[in-house]
């Protein structure tokens, strides 16, 4: 079955023509090479690796990066277009992309040293490196700022110490970007996962994101040499900024699970038959349609509108945290609406929406909780922090 | 090597094709125009064989109205050169429109021309061969294979129930189909790179159409189903009824 995502207030007009292409040719990609195995990869827990090239030669990996380390220089439109196509698919294939692109390469190409992006950056657009990002710990996930995790300076090298919680692609990373303390500070660190005491078991038997790889990050005094430190940051605002990144991809990619869910059942609501009818034209049903277009139709603009903002300069965290807070939400109520006008057939994996509720039951937590990113606003709204 | 390849406008095979007000033509509002997915073969099949040969360019040609830019721009996303809008509007008649064509080309520099095997929207399966034949040139259809032998092409054809192996001299014209590669997807960095690539507008030659299109039609809607009965017992009836009254069997 063709998808045909809605467009309610045809924003598809508002596209470029380089924007629409960008769009087109991930939905093909999507449809091609990732609807056919996804259920089993849901399944069978298992991230398809075997992707990971196809969405380098395509350019995903690093898309709004300069083309001197072989990205495409995207605007944050067809960017963010991308998220959204490829979240349609599985969150976890999206997930992958973001966190590439929004969590290691960023960081690298904002604070790196040229000799870093000069090494790493082609490597990981080209898909040749995997990386990850290690910010949360066991016992600090809203409050990443008060890590344990540690660096010593050695004098000729550094030693990091500590354990990372939830880390995406955490186990099949090459590298990964490790916040820690040093002297009280946070720092960014490139570590190199093949280094001595370092290891990333994986995190199993999760009911949500299970094609995609989860990870605790062990770090048992790492050696690391001191130019793999990033320089260009100190503080909670270096790992921060590189979640405004992905959260902006994020918000982008909501819309695409959203509307994902709502072709599946509003095809489903037309044929399904029941009381001789199909159950589209119970009032009823119709209502939860209405506010599911309503609730996608929203959080299109509120992305677009959030696009021009970054493209303009002017975009500024909390924008993103009121886009990503409020797409990701209504994306899962939209699929615990949909699973239930699905019914029985609803808990069966012949149809996608459970697949995407259980997904964005991860995507509502991570990169900031749906309630952390109230907090967020509010205190921008009010200049009063109510986090504690 | 020098290829041109001619591309059409198709609609999207997603949309609902219904006919316009005039009752001879087909409504546009609201269809998204793509490569005709033959004519997808034959890009694909130009850039591989531009690359094999390490040297010439691959250019897009396409004849019609407004909606050929944003198509030959995919073109030059998977990778072509440049591309070359013919301005016109597209009639019925498959000779008029390969006139055209082999107008706009006829000055054009090239070792071969690839087309798709036929465009999915009137589905001649004419306008490649009459260019070339329009163009003096020798051309094979409906291609699934095609080898570089010195300045000669080695080509295989799908014939009923098997395949046909034919060579010809260059500069050829071949119609491409299905089989004989697998379309790439345009990537980000060549959908960049197409903005800057040059797309040259030329009107095209006013030909006149020799057929007239007097009506399209919607095929009236499929007529309800009926239920003989059912299990094992309704097997002799549902038997019945199709041999007399479907006359199917
Ligand atoms: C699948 C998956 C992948 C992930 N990938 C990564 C990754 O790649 N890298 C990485 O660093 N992290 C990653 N994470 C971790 C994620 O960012 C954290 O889970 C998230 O920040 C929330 O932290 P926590 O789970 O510790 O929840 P907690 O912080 O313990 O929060 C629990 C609940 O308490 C609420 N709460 C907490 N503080 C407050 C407060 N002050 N006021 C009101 N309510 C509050 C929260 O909103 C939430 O409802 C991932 C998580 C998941 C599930």
């Amino acid at each position: 079955m063709a998808y045909r995502p809605l467009d309610y207030y045809d924003m598809n007009s508002l596209l470029t023509d380089e924007e629409r292409m960008v769009q087109q040719t991930v939905r093909e990609f999507v449809a091609d090479q990732l609807m056919p195995i996804i259920r089993d990869c849901n399944r069978d827990a298992r991230f398809p690796l075997e992707l990971v090239p196809r969405c380098a030669e395509l350019g995903l990996l690093g898309a709004p990066y300069p083309e001197k380390y072989g990205c495409a220089s995207l605007g944050p439109i067809a960017y963010g277009l991308i998220n959204q196509e490829l979240e349609r698919g599985d969150s976890g294939m999206r997930s992958f992309v973001s966190v590439q692109t929004g969590l290691v390469m960023y960081p690298i190409l904002a604070y790196g040293t040229d000799a870093q992006k000069d090494y790493w950056l082609p490597k990981l657009a080209q898909g040749e490196k995997i990386g990850c990002f290690g910010l949360t710990e066991p016992d600090f996930g809203s409050n990443p700022g008060g890590m344990l995790t540690r660096a010593v300076d050695k004098g000729s090298h550094y030693v990091l110490a500590g354990t990372k919680a939830w880390i995406t692609n955490g186990t099949i990373a090459d590298v990964a970007i490790v916040w820690a303390k040093l002297d009280g500070e946070i720092r960014g660190f490139i570590v190199e996962t093949n280094r001595e005491g370092f290891s990333a078991p994986e995190i199993k038997n999760k009911f949500s994101l299970r094609a995609s790889v989860t990870s605790d990050l062990i770090l048992q005094d790492v050696e690391i040499p001191k130019e793999n430190l990033l320089p260009g940051v100190k503080g909670l605002k270096g790992p921060l900024s590189c979640l405004t990144q992905a959260r902006y991809g994020i918000a982008w990619g909501a819309v695409g699970a959203a509307s994902a869910v709502f072709d599946e059942v509003l095809t489903y609501s037309l044929s399904r038959i029941q009381f001789d009818k199909p159950i589209a034209s119970f009032q009823l049903v119709q209502n939860k349609l209405v506010w599911m277009a309503t609730e996608i139709t929203k959080s299109q603009l509120l992305v677009y509108r959030l696009g021009q903002l970054k493209a303009a300069g002017t975009m500024r965290a909390q924008h993103v945290s009121m886009a990503k807070r409020n797409n990701v939400g209504a994306a899962l109520e939209i699929a615990r609406v949909g699973r239930d006008i699905l019914g029985a057939n609803g808990i069966s994996s012949e149809y996608h929406t459970f697949r995407h509720m259980n997904n964005l039951e991860s995507v509502n937590t991570y990169e900031g909780t749906y309630d952390i990113h109230t907090l967020i606003i509010g205190e921008d709204l009010t200049g009063i922090a109510a986090f504690v | 090597m020098n290829i041109l390849v001619l591309m059409k406008a198709v609609a999207d095979s997603e949309a609902t094709i219904k006919p316009a007000a005039d009752g001879k033509s087909v409504a546009l509002e609201g269809i998204s125009w793509v490569i005709g997915p033959y004519d997808e073969y034959a890009i694909e099949e130009a850039l591989q064989q531009r690359d094999a040969s390490g040297s010439g360019e691959v250019v897009a040609v396409s004849f019609g109205g407004d909606d050929v830019p944003k198509v030959l721009r995919n073109a030059l996303a998977m990778g072509a050169d440049r591309a070359v809008h013919v301005k016109g509007t597209v009639s019925f008649d498959p000779l008029a429109t390969a006139r055209v064509l082999a107008a706009a080309v006829k000055g054009m520099n090239y070792d071969l021309i690839l087309c798709g095997k036929q465009a999915i929207d009137h589905d001649h399966h004419a306008v490649g061969v009459m260019v070339a034949e329009l163009l003096d040139i020798p051309s094979v259809s409906v291609v699934t294979k095609i080898e570089r032998a010195g300045d000669k092409l080695k080509i295989e054809r799908e014939v009923e129930g098997g395949v046909e192996i034919v060579e010809t001299a260059m500069p050829c014209l071949l119609t491409c189909n299905k089989g004989l590669n697998e379309p790439r997807y345009a990537s980000l960095k060549g959908i960049m790179a197409a903005k800057k690539k040059p797309m040259d507008e030329v009107a095209a030659e006013s030909v006149a159409s020799q057929v007239e299109v007097l009506s399209i039609q919607s095929r009236p809607p499929r007529q309800g189903g009926e239920i003989v009965g059912t299990g094992v017992e309704a097997v002799p009836a549902l038997v019945k009824k199709l041999r007399e009254e479907a006359k199917v069997i």
